[in-house]
This record gives C-alpha cells, sequence and structure tokens, in this order.
C-alpha cells in the first residue's frame, strides 16, 4: 500500500521535472560538472600521489640509521662544571668522523628481529666525477650489492649492465642515468672520481640503472663497499648508514625510536624523512576536496534556487494537493524526490564523465623531466572514488532540496486559495 | 441523518486588529441536501467554509463531519480525513496544469490508495460521462473551456464518494450558460445520488433554487 502512494508521489515529481525539461537539464548538469571535476580531480592526484609514494617508499629506507654529527652536544664548560649556569654561544661540531660504531655487530642484532625484512649497510661519500675539465658533483653509495637489491629491488632497476658485474669487478660502478647521461658515458666506460679530501681513483662503469626519481637518477653511484673504503683511505668497519626494511612500515616510528635510544646514534623512520614529500599528498588532497566540494555547493544553490521557483509557481498546486488529501509530508517528498532525481541522474552522468576524462588525461603524453620518469599521468581508477562522488552528489541535492521541500510542506493553502 | 454539525464556532483574526469574524455558528446539514450559505461580501463565509472543510483550525467550537469529531486533530489525520469524505470546488477549477483531465481526476483516489489503478480509472471515467466531459479524457487539462474545467474539478471532488462537496463561489467564473449547467449537475447529484451539498455564492438566483439558505451577516447566521 505504502508503495503505491509512494508511486504517486513520484509520478507527480516526474511530471514536474518533465514539464520544465530546460530547467531540469541545468541543475543536472551542475552536480554532474560537480563530479565530473572530482572524479577527474582525484583520479590524477591520488594517482600521482600514489605513483611518487611508491616509488619514494620502494627507494628509502624504512629506517635510516647515521652518525648525526650535528645533533647537540654537551659543551665542554658543561661537562666539566656540571650544574653550573654557563652558556656557549654558537657551539661548532667536532671534526669527527660520521662512522657509525659497531656498525656490522648492531646490524646482526637488527636483523634477529622478527620485524625485520632485511638490513643493509652502506657507506656514502660526496664525489666529484672528473668530466673532461669539468666536474660534475655527486655522491657514491659503497653498498653490499644483495643485500642492497634484497632491500629496493635494485635488479629490476638496471637498464643495463646486471648487478653481479659488480661483485666480479672490484674497481667497478653502477651508475645513476641521468648522471651518465650529463657525463656522457656508458657502460664499459672508465671514469675518475675524487673525493673531497683530494683522493682520486679510476672506476669502471659496469651498469647504470633507474630509479625514476631525479635526485637519485642524477647524482648516485653504486660501488662495492670495500672501494669506497679504499677511495676513503678507511678501515674495513668504516660505515657511515644503516638501512632498514620492515615487514610492516608503520612500525618504523616506534621501532626507531627503540634503535636510537638502543645503539645512541641517529635513527630515522621514513615520515620524517619524506615529510615534505608527506605535506604534499595532503596539500594535493586537500585542494581535490576543496575544488570538487566548492563545486558541488554551487550546484547546490543551482538546485536549491530553481526548487524555490518551482515551488514558487507551483503554490497553487500545492495548495489544492493538501486541500485533496495530501499531508505535509506527502508535498516535501515530492519535492525531495524531484531534488534526488537530479541529484542521482546529474552524478552518474558526473561519474561517466569523469571517467572519460581520467582516460583522456592517462592517455595524454607529459614529460616528467628530471624529478620523477614519466611519460604518461598516473590515474587512479579507484571505484571507491566513484563510490564516494555519487554519495557526494546525492548528499549535496538532498541538502540544497531540503530547505525548499520543507518550506512546500508548511504551505497553507487557505492562505493560497483565498488569495485568489 | 446529519452530515455535518458545528457547535458555537467563534474565529478571530488578529491582524491588522483583532476582530471576530465568526459569532457563535452552531449549523446541522443532513445528508442530500443542497445548502447554499450567502450574505453580503465580507460577512465570513469563505472563513466558514474554510473551518468546516478542516484546513483551518484555529477556531473555538466544535466541527463534527460524518460521525466523527474533527477539532483538536492532527493535521495528517486532517489530510486523510478530507481525502476519503470531503470535496472541494472552488472559484478557479485548479486542475493540475501538467496532468490529463483523466489524471487529475484519479489523483485523489490515487492518493486514498482503496483502489487499484485500473478500477480507479474505470470510476473516473464514470464521473467524466456523468458531468459529460468523458470526451475530454486525455487531454491536457488546460486545454478545456473555464466551464469544462470546472466540471472537471466536480468530478474530481466526487471521485472518493465524499460525505459532503464544499464549493466556494463554483459558479463565479462562469457564463450564464455554465451557471446553469452547473447548478443542474449540483441538482441532479443531490437528488439522484443523495449527495451532500454545500455552496458559497452570491449568485442570489442560483441560492433561490437551492433546498436551503443559510444567511450570513456580519460573522453570524441570522436566517
Ligand atoms: N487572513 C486574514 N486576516 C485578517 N482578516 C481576514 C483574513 N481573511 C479574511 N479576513 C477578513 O475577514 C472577513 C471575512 O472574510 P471572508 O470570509 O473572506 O468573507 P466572504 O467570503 O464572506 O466575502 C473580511 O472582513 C476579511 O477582510
Ligand atoms: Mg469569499
Amino acid at each position: 500500500m505504502l508503495g503505491s502512494r509512494f508511486k504517486l508521489t513520484l509520478e507527480i515529481a516526474k511530471v514536474h521535472l518533465l514539464s520544465k525539461p530546460k530547467q531540469t537539464i541545468i541543475a543536472m548538469l551542475g552536480v554532474t560538472f560537480g563530479i565530473a571535476m572530482f572524479i577527474a580531480l582525484v583520479g590524477l592526484m591520488t594517482g600521482l600521489n600514489d605513483f611518487t609514494e611508491e616509488i619514494t617508499m620502494t627507494s628509502s629506507p624504512d629506517i635510516h640509521i647515521y652518525k648525526d654529527v650535528t645533533s647537540p652536544r654537551k659543551t665542554i664548560l658543561q661537562q666539566t662544571n656540571p650544574g653550573s649556569l654557563s652558556w656557549v654561544h654558537h657551539q661548532k661540531p667536532k671534526n669527527e668522523l660520521t662512522k657509525v660504531r659497531n656498525a656490522y655487530r648492531i646490524m646482526e642484532l637488527i636483523r634477529k628481529n622478527e620485524m625485520v625484512r632485511g638490513v643493509a649497510p652502506a657507506l656514502s661519500s660526496q664525489v666529484f666525477y672528473n668530466y673532461g675539465p669539468a666536474q660534475l658533483n655527486g655522491s657514491i653509495l659503497g653498498v653490499d650489492i644483495l643485500e642492497e637489491d634484497k632491500l629496493f629491488g635494485l635488479k629490476s632497476k638496471m637498464k643495463e649492465g646486471r648487478i653481479e658485474e659488480l661483485l666480479a669487478t672490484r674497481e667497478g660502478i653502477i651508475m645513476g642515468q641521468g648522471l651518465a647521461k650529463k657525463l656522457d658515458v656508458k657502460k664499459g666506460n672508465r671514469i675518475v672520481i675524487t673525493t673531497p679530501e683530494g683522493h682520486t681513483m679510476t672506476l669502471k662503469i659496469v651498469g647504470i640503472f633507474q630509479m625514476g626519481i631525479g635526485v637519485v637518477d642524477n647524482v648516485r653511484c653504486y660501488a662495492n663497499i670495500g672501494t669506497v673504503q679504499t677511495i676513503l683511505q678507511q678501515d674495513p668497519s668504516y660505515v657511515t648508514d644503516i638501512n632498514i626494511k620492515l615487514n610492516d612500515r608503520h612500525l618504523a616510528k616506534k621501532y626507531a625510536a627503540e634503535l636510537e635510544a638502543k645503539y645512541n646514534t641517529k635513527a630515522e623512520d621514513w615520515e620524517t624523512a619524506n615529510a615534505t614529500f608527506l605535506t604534499g599528498v595532503i596539500i594535493r588532497n586537500i585542494i581535490t576536496y576543496a575544488v570538487s566540494v566548492t563545486l558541488l555547493i554551487v550546484a547546490g544553490f543551482g538546485i536549491y534556487n530553481i526548487l524555490n521557483m518551482t515551488i514558487y509557481n507551483k503554490m497553487k498546486d500545492i495548495a489544492i494537493l493538501k486541500a485533496m488529501g495530501f499531508a505535509g509530508g506527502d508535498v516535501r517528498s515530492i519535492f525531495m524526490i524531484q531534488s534526488l532525481i537530479i541529484g542521482l541522474i546529474g552524478a552518474v552522468a558526473g561519474l561517466a564523465i569523469g571517467y572519460i576524462l581520467s582516460v583522456l588525461i592517462s592517455k595524454a603524453p607529459f614529460n616528467g623531466g628530471d624529478i620523477i620518469s614519466l611519460d604518461h599521468f598516473p590515474v587512479n581508477f579507484d571505484p571507491k572514488f566513484y563510490m564516494i562522488g555519487v554519495v557526494f552528489g546525492v548528499i549535496t541535492t538532498a541538502v540544497a532540496g531540503y530547505m525548499p521541500s520543507r518550506k512546500a510542506s508548511g504551505i497553507d493553502p487557505i492562505e493560497i486559495l483565498r488569495g485568489q | 441523518m446529519e452530515v455535518l454539525a458545528t457547535r458555537n464556532i467563534s474565529k478571530y483574526f488578529y491582524e491588522p486588529e483583532k476582530f471576530q469574524v465568526l459569532k457563535d455558528i452552531t449549523l446541522t446539514i443532513n445528508r442530500g441536501e443542497f445548502l447554499s450559505l450567502v450574505g453580503k461580501s465580507g460577512c465570513g463565509k469563505s472563513t466558514l467554509m474554510y473551518v468546516l472543510s478542516t484546513m483551518d483550525t484555529d477556531y473555538e467550537g466544535e466541527l463534527e463531519i460524518a460521525g466523527q469529531k474533527l477539532t483538536g486533530k492532527n493535521q495528517d489525520t486532517l489530510s486523510a480525513f478530507r481525502n476519503e469524505h470531503i470535496g472541494f470546488v472552488f472559484q478557479f477549477h485548479y486542475l493540475l496544469p501538467e496532468f490529463t483531465v483523466l489524471q487529475n481526476v484519479m489523483i485523489p483516489a490515487m492518493k486514498r490508495n482503496q483502489f487499484s489503478h485500473e478500477e480507479i480509472e474505470y470510476k473516473a471515467m464514470e464521473r467524466l460521462k456523468t458531468l459529460g466531459v468523458e470526451q475530454h479524457a486525455h487531454k491536457p487539462s488546460n486545454k478545456l473551456s473555464g466551464g469544462q474545467q470546472q466540471r472537471v474539478a466536480i468530478a474530481r471532488a466526487l471521485i472518493n464518494d465524499p460525505d459532503i462537496i464544499m464549493c466556494d463561489e463554483p459558479t463565479g467564473n462562469l457564463d450564464s450558460y455554465n451557471t446553469h449547467l452547473v447548478f443542474d449537475i449540483f441538482k441532479q447529484l443531490t437528488h439522484e445520488y443523495k449527495q451532500t451539498i454545500i455552496a458559497v455564492t452570491h449568485d442570489d438566483e442560483f441560492a433561490s433554487k437551492t433546498d436551503r439558505i443559510v444567511q450570513m451577516s456580519d460573522g453570524r447566521i441570522v436566517q
């Protein structure tokens, strides 16, 4: 019984919408435009976010242990006069090695923890790559290449050569693609490097890698850790960094704090290290939702106006319906149904147009430049956003339709009938 | 048998200043009666009609229709009551312009939701035949002449077999031909079908031919 009564209000709502097709279509287009923009924007923004997150996360450790020479230390004055009120301005770092003490012992202990997926040592140093008379600034990373591969999947990043060739060649390096391009060198070429201390060495390029991030590909070379120790004229225990990957990277923050306390070194988790990148993600999300919500609010005002106009024009009809026995709730649902139909059809059309836009964007050629290696925009087609889009659209129209509908339900038929 | 009864109905308007528009109105209407309510313009006829129609609930006194006391009932109950028991005909026809003639007549019955769509359609066609406008059933309602539209409005008022039909100046907007036509229809409805009708009018000729004339003056029933 309730069903057929609903059919009557639905029928009246339908007739109202169809009797003013232009007005109805314009109201729908408002919602369509808002939802389409939301789908296209959110697809592009989250596509970019996911893409950069993916390459950033795979190429950076979950926890990075190193010695922070800039960390504050007790001044000599404080050490000799403990408890005294003293102040030393502009304290400079000591000339000390950036060595992580007992690195191999620490790694052994860390490896025993079942949260840990892998641990790899690294020895990094600033170097100059000599290129004719010019010198290019860069860095060399001494690694245990097999461990490094376990952590960062180096094998899949190789453009030329294989990582095993580094094991066979003591004085070999694997060079970032951007750097190789700048130096105009290929696999098999030899290159001279100079350390800040003035030591030089000739190394052979045994492979080229590409991480997909400019800040790595344009400056970095991998070498055997022993090779780098030799260049720097340091002993075989000299390690500057320990990189850790966890099975669940969300535990990194807590575990890093634990390590820091236990081994008295700096241990930085990925969230802290990538703070700026993560802020970027948040800002992009805020922009996406702000723009979409703004568009939907504009669409909502459109619906509000059109519904108000319809109700104003239909005062007499509403009065007669009420006289004939329609309750306030029936009148309200006549107009709520109208706004929900506008919202639903508008939102579904918006999804379709948003999807088409997303496909076009994902096909458009795009040059990521030096920053990230990209030739097309990465676009996210997650159905979750399409669900959110429909819910957004319907909620907007429901909110926009509520006030006019309530006004219609409260119309006093006597006032209208008497006025004639 | 009485269809409608009021006891001491009074009503006040407070804008622009307090004044009593209905004064102590006690009235009974019997089944099959064709009653006309007459009086000078501004004497309170329409106001009384709106109280009797249950649309106006702001009054003192008591109202009873078809044996049910309606004073103090909530709006939704009164809406449902109007739908089942009262038919309306106004000076202007008030058909819904986007619907066909037939749909307009069917709407109160569909709202009542007691019969199937086919039964309602059949009944609506019967009413249109009684009113002599069945040939226009499938036209948009706004394509009919004023007299035809008013007859459709009467058919609509009849669709739920109401206990009483209330009319406010039903012929006020019609030429004399259509006025006579509507009058004859009302006469036929009351005499053949025992339909109760109360009609506000200031057409003395129209009133003089009804079964009973109730004269109002200054918010009171004087005769
Ligand atoms: N909403 C209102 N507020 C104040 N006064 C009203 C209102 N409606 C009607 N009136 C006054 O009440 C009196 C009766 O009006 P009405 O019932 O329409 O008279 P009639 O139908 O007999 O011509 C008139 O003086 C009119 O001006
Ligand atoms: Mg009047």
